[in-house]
């Protein structure tokens, strides 16, 4: 099967997927934000690469992944140097390839909490692409950003009840979904 | 006793139910869905459901980027295929 790109539907349908991503590796939302964005722009700029082998989420991920390394390249050539050489504790520190041993790995983590992590993402992306788009702003704004129900009714111009409604058929296409590919 | 008073519908034990999971159900509303759980399979199953998709998300860590970031980055991008044309 011959994948397309839809470049005007990859913020809805990526950018969480790949925020969340970015954010377990570096740890910071801003950078991780910047960093969306650059994967978005270097997708535009190598539309006429893409031979249609991939899904066009495992095509955006292999972008990001190049950007993380440009990121942490990039920081230990500059301030991320000065920070690490601080941290040695005797000569014997300063042999050798010190910059590759003691720079902290940014896939430092319990590989398999992270995978299981990453698989559940996955499932959660994959059901909210299920729901209809006012249902998954609602969803996301209520249950990813934690924001209060007064201020989603004044953002998106709904009635609390109307609030409900939509949480309520989210929540139900949310479980039924969920209880199909992850529970 | 009148009808309604601490018996409730369907209808609005799953929407205390829902609310409940923001933490957003009054202590009464708790107490009135509780007494429905007590009886009502349909409730219950749906509470248990609920209950389940809250404890996934928690455990997920998910976070968002918020709708007035995506805006922004759509509008680069819109701005970009636009060049490319």
């Amino acid at each position: 099967m011959k994948h397309e790109l839809n470049p005007e539907k990859w913020v809805d349908l990526y950018s969480d997927y790949l925020f969340n991503y970015s954010i377990s590796r570096v740890n910071d939302s801003e950078i991780a934000k910047d960093l969306v964005q650059e994967t978005f722009l270097a997708g535009l700029g190598a539309l006429k690469n893409f031979k249609g082998e991939a899904h066009e989420r495992t095509w955006l991920i292999s972008i990001l992944k190049r950007k993380i390394i440009d990121y942490y390249r990039k920081i230990n050539s500059n301030k991320g140097k000065a920070e690490v050489r601080i941290q040695f504790n005797s000569e014997d520190d300063n042999e050798g390839d010190w910059l590759e041993t003691n720079v902290a790995d940014p896939f430092d983590k319990t590989a398999e909490d992270q995978f299981e992590n990453e698989e559940l993402g996955t499932a959660i992306y994959n059901c909210l692409a299920k729901l209809n788009t006012k249902q998954a702003d609602v969803f996301k704004m209520k249950t990813i950003l934690g924001m209060e129900t007064e201020d989603i009714c004044n953002d998106l111009n709904i009635t609390a009840s109307n609030f409900w409604v939509l949480i309520h058929r989210a929540r139900t296409t949310m479980a039924e979904c969920l209880e199909k590919h992850w529970f | 006793m009148k009808k309604g008073f601490l018996f409730i519908s369907c209808e609005e034990a799953i929407h205390i139910s829902d609310k409940a999971q923001y933490g957003e159900a009054s202590l009464w509303e708790k107490f009135e869905l509780k007494l429905r759980l007590s009886w009502c399979n349909i409730t219950r199953s749906y509470a248990t459901k609920n209950q389940k998709l809250s404890e996934v998300f928690r455990k997920s860590n998910l976070k968002s980027m918020g709708n007035k970031d995506r805006e922004s980055i759509k509008l680069i991008i819109q701005q970009e295929l636009k060049k490319q044309q």
